[in-house]
Formats: structure tokens, sequence, C-alpha cells
């Protein structure tokens, strides 16, 4: 096996070890990228050289020191919505086709202290906005299990940079489920974790009270490593909760024996894939083996979640994306006439067909006379979804969903139909509403081979449990090991 | 038809933090362009407000000080526009839960008190600065982007341009005071906005107003409020109706005109701003700033009254401004005359102040340096006019009083032998005032005192000059 | 409830687009079946239930009142697309 190809914890045991420096672990991914990289296109940015100088300097510096924190040298890539000093942040957009930040994101920074080597930035949805990652400005990134698919979205480039093994993690955000689903379609883990746990500073916002960044990882194990390294307070973001850090590896292996894993026919509805739903009911019974109690659990307002979810996250986009205007950075129009058409004009070329859509949505949801029906609405509906999960983890530990509808859709398959595509979120947009916490994790292959991913759910700061549960079912079913065929020429 | 005028106002304020109210970019004032900036006020991608906890403290104590209700949960909001002053094309400000509410100012015009109510104060972020505007276009500063401000908003209380200036200083008093802001109007630090319209006296109903914005002096205010009362005025009896709108006051012409705007009636899209948490104000917190709050205006006028003895009227003077009052009491705390320090505070000091074009916040001496001046003519070292000339020495270079009347040999004659052979010569030489006095005309008495300080060039101290005048009178005439 | 071209030109403004006649129709349509799909929110009453601003109960979040370094002019303006004389250049605002 390749050194691309392992986890982090087992690069963290050669390491350890001495058997392998981080040059060689870096070389590895390098090579892999360029291998595959012109296939799957999860990159926007590439930084390969300096990933494999900063190699150098900590093989060097570990020469010396004894102790090594567990991220240190382990190359990764962030979506490209995190801003990092010196080198571009797009976020797959026009509008910021040259924008170079003076600050770093919190997240980077972390990683930066953590001793992180950067790779790249990640191909998205523009600002965020898609579950496909067919709305970036630049390219087309494509699912490594079917190259004619797409890969999910937004987080779609960070979701296939770990399942092609080009990152060995990355991070990516999550408003309405950008990072389960598209991790889901990949068939990697990927975490949101609750909202507050890990600081927005520097993560270009697309809806301030949903957004979340969240790691992918090729196991569970691996997601609670990088889970410790970007969580924890920062007094730069009002909403960053100031909490005593945890050490997520700690709990991971103990075991669901006793545990309520509750089920809802609410996310077993109309519209589900009948291998997701066949895959899921096999899940459920691998825990019932293991010791857990299914437990049927019922909620009352789901069905609204979607649509509150699309009038807060526009509301909010509509606003966050107004500073674009050409006039501090980014991009502005070359013809106009005067101040009005130089915005017109500007964003009008600048911000692609779907986030005009959301804007508009947004601007209509909170102008005069419809604020009290959508934004105000929305924002009450999101009081009963949230008191909904509430009294549903009364009576269990964890709910046990699919993260979507259907596995990996075709490239061009629903860009005509925002709201089909809309849809692809059911199942992981009432979690951004409620601000609980998410993981989605592999549970197996519909008829095509395309992997079928499992969503865990659980309450508000619950996210040691979720990854307890997680890992026991990872353990169990062993599908850490199914890799995207790439290599088998398509 | 009789007209009476209706004024309620807005008055921003900005705040006297060191930092902005969002971010840690000082605030300080007349700064070279886009140097007190930083990503936040930039509004630049991915960055997130922190509020400022000195905001929360000074729109609490200015709340109490304008006897206001604080609330105990208020939060910010989003007010959307586009504008090349604002980077995030929003200005974060409050919307429906202001931090204050309910207040009452009293004021005074001719001899009548009235309250004025305040609606509401609320905290909110100041826009950038648009510089050069020319057909070539716009140049834009971000320095003032996040300065912290209150925007304190009236009931339609006002009657009439006067009752709108009283009540406007009044303001800018208590705020200067309570040390929430310098209130520097040149600095654009206090801004009004007047809401104004005309009704038939008597009549319940309101008219329809028009605002004016960014007034950024006592007499813009005045002269605003006259110019727009006479307009409307002209219209209604022109059976004209008076068209809701935003007008722009031309200070240097005199007049209003429409901001005639071809946007659309204004949408702001007000909505809870999801990057900042509320403000949850405890009793115990409010009650800790309203022990905190130093002496209002009202209070210490009734107190120079009773403690210094000053009449009504001095004692209004000397606390119409935080700065002035803090000089008097520093004068007073170190030499005891009351009256005296008054009389010269309100009547010497201002006509230098005003040759140079100074206040009394940059007054360019000290309340000790006043003190030591005012014990040197109550002595008898010099009179009354030396010490006037003294005073404009102190203006001029900064010296001390005794230095200057080393310098200027200004100490009085009190030497009787002196005096008495200067006196001696001029009634020798005046015997027309002899005369006259010995018909009983006491006014040649003033004649001869006017001679001797002629002839001393104004440094006889008079009371011995006149004892001395009349010794020798008394002598010639047997 | 029908989202009419003169609702989609209105908002354009409102948000600083612009779309050609062909964009409003498309606008119209797909907009319009989103704000559809968002009418089942007003078949719940939801008159008494209070709105969520933020799903965590945190509260007073402030900053100390202490200056720290600001961005350099340079570094203000590196990303402008026009400045002139240490300030971002727009065209004329008041026409
Ligand atoms: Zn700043």
């Amino acid at each position: 096996m390749e050194l691309s190809q392992k986890t982090i914890h087992e690069i963290n045991d050669l390491l350890e070890k001495k058997e392998v420096t981080v040059t060689e672990v870096t070389q590895s991914v390098v090579d892999r990228i360029a291998a595959v990289e012109n296939k799957t296109a999860a990159y926007l940015n590439l930084q390969t050289e300096e990933a494999l100088r900063a190699a150098g300097v900590i093989d060097e510096k570990l020469g010396e020191q004894k102790k090594r924190t567990p991220l240190e040298g382990i190359p990764y890539a962030l979506k490209d919505n995190m801003c990092t000093q010196g080198i571009l942040t797009t976020c797959a957009s026009k509008m910021l086709y040259n924008f170079n930040p003076p600050y770093n994101a919190h997240v980077y920074d972390r990683l930066i202290e953590e001793g992180g080597i950067l790779l790249g930035k990640t191909n998205m949805d523009e600002f965020a906005m898609g579950s496909s990652t067919e709305n970036s400005a630049y390219k087309i990134t494509h699912n490594p299990w079917d190259l004619n698919k797409v890969p999910g979205g937004s987080s779609g480039g960070s979701a296939v940079a770990v399942a092609a093994d080009t990152a060995f993690y990355t991070l990516g955000s999550d408003t309405g489920g950008s990072i389960r689903q598209p991790a889901s379609f990949c068939g990697v883990v990927g975490m949101k974790p609750t909202y507050g746990l890990v600081s927005r500073y520097g993560l270009v916002a697309f809806a301030s009270s949903l957004d979340q960044i969240g790691p992918f990882t090729k196991d569970v194990e691996d997601c609670a490593l990088v889970l410790n390294a970007i969580i924890g307070h920062d007094p730069k973001d009002s909403t960053s909760l100031n909490l005593e850090k945890k050490d997520y590896t700690q709990t991971l292996k103990q075991g669901v024996k006793g545990m309520k894993i509750g089920v809802a026919q609410a996310f077993f509805g109309e519209g589900l894939q009948p291998e997701v739903r066949k895959s899921l009911e096999d899940a459920i019974a691998v825990y019932k083996a293991m010791g857990a109690e299914i437990v049927d659990v019922s909620f009352q307002y789901l069905d609204y979640a979607l649509s509150a979810y699309y009038m807060i996250s526009s509301a909010e986009a509509s606003s966050n994306l107004a500073r674009y205007d050409g006039i501090r950075y980014g991009y502005r129009a070359e013809e106009y006439d005067g101040l009005v058409d130089l915005y017109k004009k500007t964003r009008s070329q600048g911000f692609g067909e779907e986030v005009k859509r959301r804007i508009m949505l947004g601007t209509y949801a909170l102008s005069s006379g419809y604020y009290d029906a959508y934004y105000k609405k929305a924002m009450q509906v999101r009081t009963l979804i949230k008191d909904d999960f509430n009294q549903v983890f009364d009576g269990c530990d964890v709910l046990l969903t699919p993260t979507a509808p259907t596995t990996a859709f075709g490239i061009g398959e629903k860009t005509s139909n925002p709201l089909e595509m809309y849809l692809t979120d059911i199942y992981t947009v009432p979690v951004n509403i409620a601000g609980i916490p998410g993981i989605s994790i592999p549970c197996g292959l519909d008829n095509n081979g395309m992997p079928i991913g499992m969503q865990l759910l659980g309450p508000i700061l619950s996210e040691e449990t979720l990854l307890k549960v997680a890992w026991a079912f990872e353990n169990e079913k062993g599908l850490k090991n199914l890799k995207a065929p790439l290599e088998t020429e398509v | 038809m009789e007209y009476e005028m209706v004024i309620g106002m807005e008055i921003h304020v900005e705040l006297g933090t060191k930092t902005k109210i969002f971010c840690s970019c000082p605030t300080e004032f007349g700064q070279d362009e886009n140097t007190h900036t930083c990503p936040v006020c930039l509004g630049m991608p991915g960055v997130l407000p922190v509020l400022n906890e000195k905001v929360v403290e000074y729109a609490t104590r200015a709340g109490l000080a304008l006897n206001c209700e604080i609330a105990h949960f208020s939060k910010m909001d989003r007010k959307n526009y586009f504008y090349p002053d604002l980077p995030k094309a929003y200005q974060t400000s409050q919307f429906d839960l202001p931090i204050c509410t309910g207040g009452v100012v009293e004021i005074e015009v001719d001899g009548m008190k009235k309250d004025i109510g305040i609606t509401r104060i609320h905290i909110e972020e100041d826009a950038g600065k648009l510089l050069h505007e020319s057909a070539e276009g716009t140049l834009v500063d971000v320095n003032r982007c996040g300065v912290p401000l209150v925007e304190i908003v009236t009931e339609p209380d006002m009657r009439s341009a006067e009752e709108a200036r009283v009540f406007a200083e009044k303001v800018r008093n208590i705020l200067e005071y309570t040390g929430v802001s310098d209130c520097k109007m040149q600095e654009g630090s206090m801004r009004f906005d007047v809401n104004l319209s005309m009704r038939e006296k008597g009549a319940t109903v309101l008219g329809t107003r028009t605002e004016m914005k960014n007034l950024n002096s006592f007499r813009a205010l005045v002269r605003a409020v006259q110019y727009e009362s006479k307009r409307q005025i002209i219209e209604l009896k022109k059976g004209h109706k008076i068209i809701q709108e935003t007008r722009k006051w031309d200070d240097t012409k005199g007049v209003s005109s429409s901001l005639r705007s071809k946007e659309e009636a204004q949408d702001y899209r007000y909505f809870p701003e999801p990057d900042l948490v509320p403000i949850v104000i405890e009793k115990e917190y409010i009650e800790k700033i309203k022990s905190e709050l130093p002496e209002l205006p009202e209070a210490k006028k009734q107190r120079y009254i009773d403690e210094y003895k000053l009449p009504e009227y001095d004692a209004g003077v000397l606390t119409a401004s935080g700065v002035t009052a803090r000089f008097f009491e520093e004068a007073v705390s170190l030499y005891d005359e009351a009256k005296q320090i008054s009389n010269w505070i309100m009547v010497e000091i201002p006509p230098l102040l005003k040759e140079k074009e100074l206040t009394m916040e940059n007054i360019p001496i000290k309340p000790a340096q006043l003190a030591e001046l005012l014990k040197l003519v109550k002595d008898g070292v010099i009179n009354g006019t030396s010490g006037k000339e003294v005073l404009k020495e102190m203006f001029n270079s900064g010296k001390n009083p005794d230095e200057i009347v080393k310098e200027q040999g200004l100490s009085q004659v009190s030497d009787t032998g002196e005096l008495e052979a200067i006196i001696e010569k001029i009634v020798a030489d005046n015997p027309k005032s002899l005369e006259d006095i010995g018909a009983g005309n006491e006014k040649a008495y003033g004649f001869l005192t006017g001679q001797v300080m002629k002839a001393t060039k104004g440094k006889a101290n008079p009371q011995v000059a006149n004892k001395i005048i009349r010794d020798v009178v008394a002598k010639h005439l047997g | 409830m029908s989202l009419t071209r003169e609702d989609v030109t209105y908002v354009a403004n409102l948000a600083r687009l612009e779309f050609s006649p062909d964009e409003v129709t498309a606008l119209v349509d797909k907009m319009g079946a989103v704000l559809d799909y968002a009418q089942t929110l007003s078949e719940l009453d939801t008159s008494a239930v209070k709105a969520t601003e933020h799903v965590l109960a945190v509260q007073n979040v402030f900053r100390e009142d202490v200056p720290k370094p600001c961005l350099t002019n340079e570094q203000a303006l590196a990303n402008a697309p026009e400045s002139e004389a240490g300030c971002f250049k727009v065209p004329r605002v008041m026409e």
C-alpha cells in the first residue's frame, strides 16, 4: 500500500517508529496528486512545492525533538472558502478570482500551530451554495468512484481529495449538509460539529447562523484527531463556545452496548433510494448485534425544515454577499456607467447563476411586506425544529438516518432544476437548523458500486458519543478499507 | 391661520472609546486615510465582529444620564444598503430592541420649563468618509468605519428653533459631563437630524414631516429649523402639500433642498445580526454604572449656588460645559473666592479665547495660574486693570502671573511717600479741581484719581491713592 | 401566490443585480418554485412561537477596549481594483 493511502493514525505510527519521514509521506501524496488530480480535479490551487519544503523543515525539527503532535507533518487541504494569507482564497467564484487575504482563518492558524502541511485549496460550489460542486466558477470536480458522477457539495473538492488519497484529511464547511453529503457520495467520513465548536473566523460566510467547519477523513479515528486540533474558543468569533478542550480519541473505542439509537420514519420516506434504505437497515442490525437498543422516535415538524433552511440561509447570504461590490477587493466590471451601474455590473458578472438566485431569494424574504411571511416564519419554525430534536433526544442517545436520499448522481443531472437539487439536502439541513452535530460515515455500496452514507446525529455537544457510535460500526464492518476504484481506468 | 412647528430630533454621538465598536482599530481622529483599518472594519470576507465592552458601558451611562430605562435584553441588527462608505453593505445597528428606551430631558426656554421625551437610544457603527467628490470620481477613507455611535431619538416634543437648540446643547452638556463623548462638533462627534412638520396651532394630528440630516453645529440646527419651518408655511399657504422627504441643509447658502433620490423608497431589510450575541444587562451592572455617574449639570448648578454662594446666573454659565466647570472647580480649590473667579471666567476669559480662536477645551492657561493672578489682585500687588493686562500676557506667553508682573514692573505703587509727592504736584497743577471740591463737587476727586493713575501708569494702589488725595485736598482747603 | 416580473425587478435592484428579460423569466419560474415550496411554512400556526436567532444561548460576548495594530495603508489597498492617494476609488457618488 502506498503511504498516501494510509490514514493519519497509521502514518503517525510509522513516524513514531521513525520508519518514514515527513518528506516521504508528503512526497507520496504529491505523487498521488500528480497521478490522479487530472481526473478528479479536487484542487483549485496547489501548494505542493511549499508543502515539500515545509516537510523538510519538520523532519529536521523532529530529529531533535522527542514529542510529536498528532497532525505534525501530516499533509492536508482546505476548502477554498477558508482564508489563507498569501494564498488566493476564491470561494470558487469569479468575484474573488484574485483575492489574497491579509489574514488567516482561525482553523488555518490552528493547523499551522499543529505543524500541518497545507497541500492546497479545494474546489467547491461557489460561495458554498450547492450540492454537487458543479457551481464552481472554475472547474467540475469528479467523484473518484465514478468520474461521471458528482462528488456532492458544496465541499466536493475536500471530499474527493480524501477519497482519492490526494490529502490525508481536509476541512470543509457545512451550512446545510455541505460536509456530510459529499462525504456520503465519496465514501469518506465527514463531520459537522455543534454550531460554535469550531471558530468561523476567516471562513467566508454563506449563512452565519448555520455555517460550521468540520473535517473529512478516511476513518473515524482520524476524524477525532482532526477535531481535537480545530475545536476551541476563539475570541475573534462571538459565537464560538468557551469550553474546556476535549480529547475525542479517549472515548472512541468504548462501544455501544446499552446505548439507545433512535430511528425516525421521517428520514425513511418517499424518494429514498432502495439500496440506501437496505444498507441503513443492515446498519441498524449491526448496532443491534453490538448490544445497542434501537428505539422508534418521531418528529412533528421535520417536513418544514427544508423550507425554513432555504429562507434563513438565503436571507443571511443576501446580506453576507452584499460586500462584494467591486470597491475594496475582488472583481470589478470593466465597463460601467456610474456608481450604481458599477455595483450592478460587477455583481451580475462576478456571481454565478445559483449565487444570484439565492441572493434574490434572500433579498425577497427580507424585503418589506414579506419579512413576516418568510424570514420571521422560518426563524419561528427553527424553534419548533430545535424543540423537536430536543424531544427526540430525550428518548435516545443518537439518531441514525441516511445522509442523503440517494447515492451520487450524474454530472449535469440536476443542474436545471434548483428545487430538485435542494431536495438532496433534505436529511442534512435539519441538523444545521438545530445547531446539533452530525457525522456521515460509509455504510455500504449501491448496485453501481457507489458509496452509501449513514448519518448519526446527537444533541448539542455530543461529538464524543457520535464518534464512539461511528467508530463501533466502522470497526465492525471494516468499510474503511473500501477504496475508490480510481486505479482501474475509467 | 397660525401655525406651530413640531420638531423631533435624532442625535448621533460618537462615543469616546479607544477602539472601534467591533474591532481593535484605534478611533483617533485626523489620521492619514486608510491607516486605521483591519480586515474587520474593511468588511473583508469571513471576518467577524466582537462588541467592545466600553460601548455597552458608555451607552448605559448615556441612557442613565438621560433618564432612560436600560433594556435587560437587547440585540444587534443589520441594516442593509449599498453605499461606498459602508464596506459590509450593511450597518450593524439596533432595530427593535435598543439598549435604552423612554428617557426625558428637562429644558428651560424663556423661563418656562418643559420635558422633552427620549424615545430610545441605540448603539451602532459609523460609516467611512467620501473625499474629493468630482467628475473624476470619489475617494473612500475607511478610518471612521466602525467608530461607535449612539443614536438618540426624541419624541416630537419641541416647538421652536430655540427649544431645539436648548435641548441639543443640554444633551451635549450631559454627554460631555458623563464622559461618554468629547462631543466635538467640529470633528463631527455630534450630528443632528431634524424631523420637522407644521400644523395649525392647537391641532392634535401631526402634519407631514421632512427630515434634514447631518446638521453639525447648533447654529446650523437653528438656521435649518427656521428656514424649513418658513418654507413649509409658504408651501401650506399656497395650498401645497408637504412632501415627505429627506432634505439637505446647505449651511453656507442658508437653504435646504430636496435630496431627490432616484432610488425606490428605502427598504433596509433589517434582520437580527447572526454574528453577534444578545446583550443582557443585569440590575447590578446598572446600579454600578449609576453609582459611578459623575454629578450632572443640574445638580452641579445647585451645588454652586449652595456651596459657593454664586448667583444662579453664574452657576448656570459655569456648569453649561463640563470643561468650564472643571476649570472653575480647580481654581476655587486653590483660591477660595468663588465670585471673583466666576467673574473672570465669565467676563475676562471669553474675549481672549475668541481672539485666539480657542475654546475652554484648549485654553492656554491653567486654573492654578488664574488663581494665582486673582490672588495678586486681591492682595493689592497689582490692580484690576493690570490684572487684565497680565491675563492677556499669560494667554500670549504662557508665563506665570508673578513672572509677568515682575518683568513688566506692574506692581502697584503703595508707597505713601512716593505717592504723596506725585499727588502734591497734581493737586498743585489743578487748582480748578481744588476749587470744585471746595464748592462741594465730589466728582472732581475722580478726575484727580485719574490723573494719579495716568502719572503712575496705572500702578498706583487706588485705595491708598484715594486716601492721600483726600488728605492733601483737605490740607490745601484748610 | 405567484411571483411577478415586477417583484423580480424590484428585488434585483435592492440586491444590486441586473438580469436580461430571459433571465427574469427564468427567475420568475425558478425562484417562484422555491417560494411556492416555502409556502408550506404558512400552514403552521406560529403566533405563539418565539423566533430562534441563535441556536445556543450565548450572550454578552465582549472585547476589551484595547487598541491593536492596524493594516498598513498598502495592505488595506492591496486587493483594491482601483485606488488613488491612499484611498479606494469609486465613480462619482452624487449624480
Ligand atoms: Zn478595524
